[in-house]
């Protein structure tokens, strides 16, 4: 039984009875949506029931979610803002299109980023828009777990989808994430709580381990809570390969890093000897200092340990569908974020083509924002150039970007008002179910109408080939 | 409207129509191929030409959650081998694993219009599907990995065949597959819960299902012909790449009883020798018995020298291939389907095992003696890219060139095989059977690999030349549902193929025994988990033929 649930059994029982039952929905038109899915984090939750006002077009309840998806279904509702704004003047959906795509084709240089609350048939249009006027792609994945994916190139990765997990281990590692804040269900319905076909008991079939550099709401779900000095988890992660393969390390290993040795040693022994282990990682250690390092080593050391027994590991991935936008940039340029057609085809370098680096160093003369908000936590210098060129802004709610757009479109919000397909953290893709219809376009549909458009725009030029 | 082509004048090589070489003419309307045309038909003068069938690829990799892995672990592969895009062509990256625009113009280019998919595990079938929808020109279709369903499993344990048939047809009518594949049957319950074990015999007991992989076989195999499936089973055998895997091989055959049965990438499985000493062809014993046993059909899998890509379900293989060069290696389970092994890889001519390897392929070719059941494949890319395939069908129709090449290969390798005595050469006719007419006509496509009336019009037009590989490494026209793709070696527009899927029928009261099922032991729900008719784009429906 989920954490939840049990909430709210709990709420019930407390509950004093009542005479006499209470429609609250009473003079309502309601539509139950089941197994729905909530796309707010990676976890991609597809369990939903949503109890939808059809008329106030709104959701009322969601049975299962979590914190985050409660306020993720509830806050989304119909809005009043003008559809399309050009230069911050109300405009119609032809003129948006119109002036999104001279832009595009306008541009030497143009560059997208976002994608990752998007589906992927958006996702799969907009990097053909890109291909079409030889720019420039990228998401979110290169400020959250690109080191990740780079670190995955350089190494590989032992993986499991979530069921198995659920299903098989009996030792959960969390290394340099918060899923009790980030991810509240990857505990209660994947990886600690739930009981799964060798895991008859569930938590009490498993050890749960935390790694991170201070304690957080999620410390009390593990057994073990190793703190690592700042900075030093690459230190602990090789210190641990080089143990796992019975080799030396050095004696000052709790000075460098805060980790004693005999917590190492214990660790080392839980890994070898479990049944099958899973080390999830998350942010802390993908966006501190040694970046992909820190990914590789624990890639590595995951890797190791099946010679000893069965081991896999996992990213954490943030937005609900941030790992859709790799698999769909990944099938149709064979790389995953950072990518570059301005000479025909696509090229990868991240620190050369992700979109700090275009945006920071002056290079990129417009850009395609979809579903996130780059100008309130970019770089100073990246934020002081998006205002110097011009903006196309697709999104669900009014951002800073979407402010200082020069086109801006208001969006539907996927997996409540548009259906489509989605990738939980793990790759297994999730069909999406729709609560209500929203009054905006689904940014599918944008981006078709300007990509048409800039093909229409093109056909009486030469087309951008090769150069 | 509709469109009218004729090609006039070429020497057309037709076997399933026992058309070998004669100058004829073939028309088109609106697709297909017709008796006739109006005189206002486009014309395309093929003198001097040779007119074949589209190819089909009956095993490959090439769309999918482990095609995809295996593309992005190898960005080094890419950058050596771009894919500019044309006035009418998408951009893309080659190497060993493209993209997927660039694995179907690929494709186009080496004169293949139709190739299947040959393992995707059903919980990423929508994942496949994408990637299909994004890969152009070609048709294409995919098997479905059931014969390491913990369910299905469950099922046999029991002992209720019955229901297991239904629900073999549940799973592939949920994620519109072609057809079933069975890969390293057992060993993913001893990989993932014994601690990175393989089941290494198809006679011992599974853990926990107290059933033996030749019976799991067998049960398959009987269940995929009563629902008469255009393509039987589709077989990846227990201990592929172990010396003296010709007993497990020999025994799964056997396990057919006579019924159909497709053994795919045969040479990987037919290593003679003994366990864990050096491997030594096994061939003779295995194209032996395929030749005498008209109910098998195989692809052989051929190894090719250079760069390729292990991409298996059958993750204990790809650990042992990485624990010979400890080199960046992929391992995914996938949630009671299957398992899953990647690891880049490079056959080099001048190591003993990989020139046997390339040498036991061509052997089982030359051995074989009915083209229409030993069929070409490089296993794309575990053996080597689809884009060797030119090169391959030169050492197979030359001869002197076979024997030049096989002169410059580690020679113990060589030493192994009797390919030094074999002269042979496939003649024009039995290339078109071993890369079309045979394909088409085992996996059941009645409109395809032939140019009779009511085919689909997919051609392919090579200008003929003595070097064979320099004439299948670029036909001159390319033409796709009567499309004229590819004209003078260039892309005059862009096609988008279609799926080839099957849709045998079952009893609906199935999913509410394999529901509680999934609320248990699956972490998606069951009612997002088959996959609606409407997310597939062009489609067609391949019919199927139960048994009574």
């Amino acid at each position: 039984m989920t954490k939840e649930a049990t909430q709210t059994d709990a709420q019930v029982k407390n509950k004093k009875p009542v005479s006499k039952k209470v429609d609250p929905y009473e003079g309502k038109n309601i539509k139950i949506v089941k197994d729905a899915t909530c796309t707010f984090c990676g976890c991609v939750c597809d369990d939903m029931e949503l109890t939808v006002d059809v008329d106030e077009h709104r959701i009322l309840k969601a049975k299962k979610a979590c914190v985050l998806g409660r306020a993720w279904f509830y806050e989304h509702k119909v809005d009043t803002r003008p559809g399309v704004l050009i230069d911050g003047k109300e405009a119609t959906f032809q003129e948006g299109v119109e002036a999104a795509a001279q832009i595009l084709i306008d541009a030497k240089f143009p560059t997208t980023y976002g994608m990752s609350d998007s589906t992927c048939e958006s996702q799969r249009v907009t990097v053909e828009i890109m291909d079409t006027i030889n720019g420039n792609i990228d998401t979110t994945t290169s400020v959250c777990h690109g080191p990740s994916g780079m670190a995955f190139q350089g190494v590989g990765e032992s993986t499991a989808t979530l069921g198995e997990v659920k299903n098989r281990a009996d030792l959960v590692i969390y290394w340099g994430g918060n899923p009790a804040e980030s991810h509240p269900r990857h505990f209660t319905r994947y990886a600690v709580t739930p009981k799964g076909m060798y895991i008859p008991n569930g938590k009490k079939d498993r050890t749960v381990v935390l790694v991170d550099v201070r304690r957080t709401p999620s410390t009390p779900v593990a057994d073990i809570f190793m703190q690592v000095k700042p900075g030093k988890d690459f230190e602990v992660l090789w210190a641990l390969r080089a143990l796992v393969k019975g080799k030396k390390i050095a004696n000052d290993i709790e000075k460098q890093t805060g980790v004693s040795r005999e917590v190492l040693d214990d660790l080392v022994d839980r890994m070898k000897n479990c049944q099958f282990g899973v080390l999830f990682f998350g942010m802390g250690l993908t966006m501190t200092r040694g970046r992909h390092f820190n990914s590789g080593a624990l890639l590595s050391l995951a890797a190791d340990l099946n010679e000893f027994t069965h081991f896999v590991a996992k990213p954490v991935r943030g937005h609900g569908n941030v790992t859709g936008a790799d698999n769909v940039v990944s099938w149709q340029t064979g790389y995953p974020f950072g990518v570059n057609f301005n000479r025909g085809y696509p090229r990868f370098n991240p620190g050369e083509f992700t979109t700090t680096d275009v945006l920071s160093r002056g290079e990129a003369d417009a850009a395609m924002i979809i579903a996130s908000d780059p100008a309130s936590n970019f770089p100073k210098a990246a934020i002081e150039h998006m205002k110097k060129i011009p903006i196309i802004s697709l999104d669900t709610k009014d951002t800073v970007t979407s402010s200082i757009a020069k086109v801006r479109f208001a969006v539907s919000t996927y997996g409540i008002n548009t259906g489509g397909t989605v990738y939980r953290m793990d790759d297994v893709p999730i069909t999406l179910r729709p609560a209500f219809e929203s009054t905006y376009p689904g940014d599918q549909e944008v981006l078709e109408a300007i990509r048409d458009r800039v093909k229409k725009l093109l056909s009486g030029k030469k087309a951008r080939v090769a150069a | 409207m509709s469109s009218e082509l004729k090609i006039v004048n070429g020497r057309v090589y037709d076997p399933a129509n026992n058309i070998d070489g004669k100058i004829q003419d073939i028309f088109i309307r609106d697709g297909k191929i017709v008796d006739s045309v109006s005189s206002s038909a486009t014309k395309i003068d093929a003198h001097g030409m040779v007119v074949m069938p589209g190819a089909v690829d009956i095993h490959c990799h090439i769309a999918g959650a482990k095609v995809n892995l295996a593309r992005k672990l190898q960005p080094e592969d890419h950058r050596l081998d771009v894919h500019p895009k044309t006035a009418h062509t998408r951009s893309g990256t080659g190497g060993v694993v493209p993209s997927t625009f660039a694995t179907g113009y690929r494709y186009a280019t080496m004169g293949y219009t139709t190739a299947m998919e040959a393992a995707v595990p059903p919980i990423t079938a929508r994942h496949t599907l994408e990637e299909l929808d994004d890969t152009p020109v070609i048709d294409k279709g995919f098997y479905v990995l059931l014969g390491n369903n913990a369910f299905l499993l469950k099922l046999l344990k029991e002992g209720r065949k019955k229901e297991f048939k239904e629900a073999i047809a549940w799973w592939i009518d949920s994620v519109h597959a072609y057809t079933l594949k069975l890969v390293n049957v057992g060993a993913d319950e001893l990989w993932k819960g014994r601690k990175n074990a393989n089941i290494t015999n198809v006679n011992d007991n599974i853990d926990h299902y107290n059933i033996t992989p030749t019976h799991v076989i067998e049960s398959f195999i009987e269940a995929a012909h009563e629902l008469g499936l255009p393509h039987p089973p589709h077989v990846h055998c227990n201990n592929l790449g172990h010396s003296g895997n010709i007993s497990t091989t020999l025994d799964t055959m056997k396990a057919a009883q006579g019924r159909r049965v497709h053994m795919a990438h045969i040479q990987f499985h037919s290593f003679g020798g003994e366990v864990n000493k050096d491997a030594v062809s096994g061939v003779r014993s295995i194209i032996d018995y395929v030749n005498e046993n008209e109910n098998i059909t195989t692809d052989v899998g051929q190894v090719m020298f250079g760069k390729a890509t292990a991409m298996t379900a059958d993750a204990p293989l790809a650990w042992m291939l990485r624990n010979v060069k400890m080199n960046k290696w992929i391992n995914a389970d996938t949630e009671c389907e299957s398992g899953c092994g990647i690891i880049p890889f490079t056959y080099q001519d001048h190591i003993y095992t990989h020139a046997l390897q390339w040498a036991m392929g061509l052997e089982l070719f030359l051995h074989s003696k009915d083209p229409w059941r030993v069929l070409l494949s490089t296993d794309h890319p575990n053996g080597g890219s689809f884009m060797s395939y030119p090169t391959l069908i030169k050492l197979l129709m030359d001869s002197a060139y076979r024997k030049e090449a096989l002169s410059y290969v580690n020679q113990k390798a060589i030493d192994q095989t009797s390919l030094r005595e074999l002269d042979r050469e496939y003649t024009l006719s039995e290339i078109a059977i071993i890369t079309r007419a045979g394909p088409a006509r085992a996996l059941g496509l009645k409109n395809k690999g032939h140019l009779g009336v009511g085919a689909d019009a997919d051609i392919t037009i090579y200008t003929e030349e003595d070097d064979k590989e320099a004439m299948f490494n670029a036909p001159r026209y390319v033409i796709k549902d009567g499309v004229t793709v590819i004209k003078n070696h260039e892309f005059a527009t862009d096609h988008k193929g279609k799926l080839l899927h099957t849709k045998p029928g079952y009893n609906a009261d199935i999913s509410q025994e394999i529901e509680p099922f999934f609320e248990d032991y699956y972490s998606v729900k069951f009612n997002n988990y088959a996959i609606s008719e409407d997310y597939l784009h062009d489609h067609e429906v391949i019919p199927t033929h139960p048994k009574a």
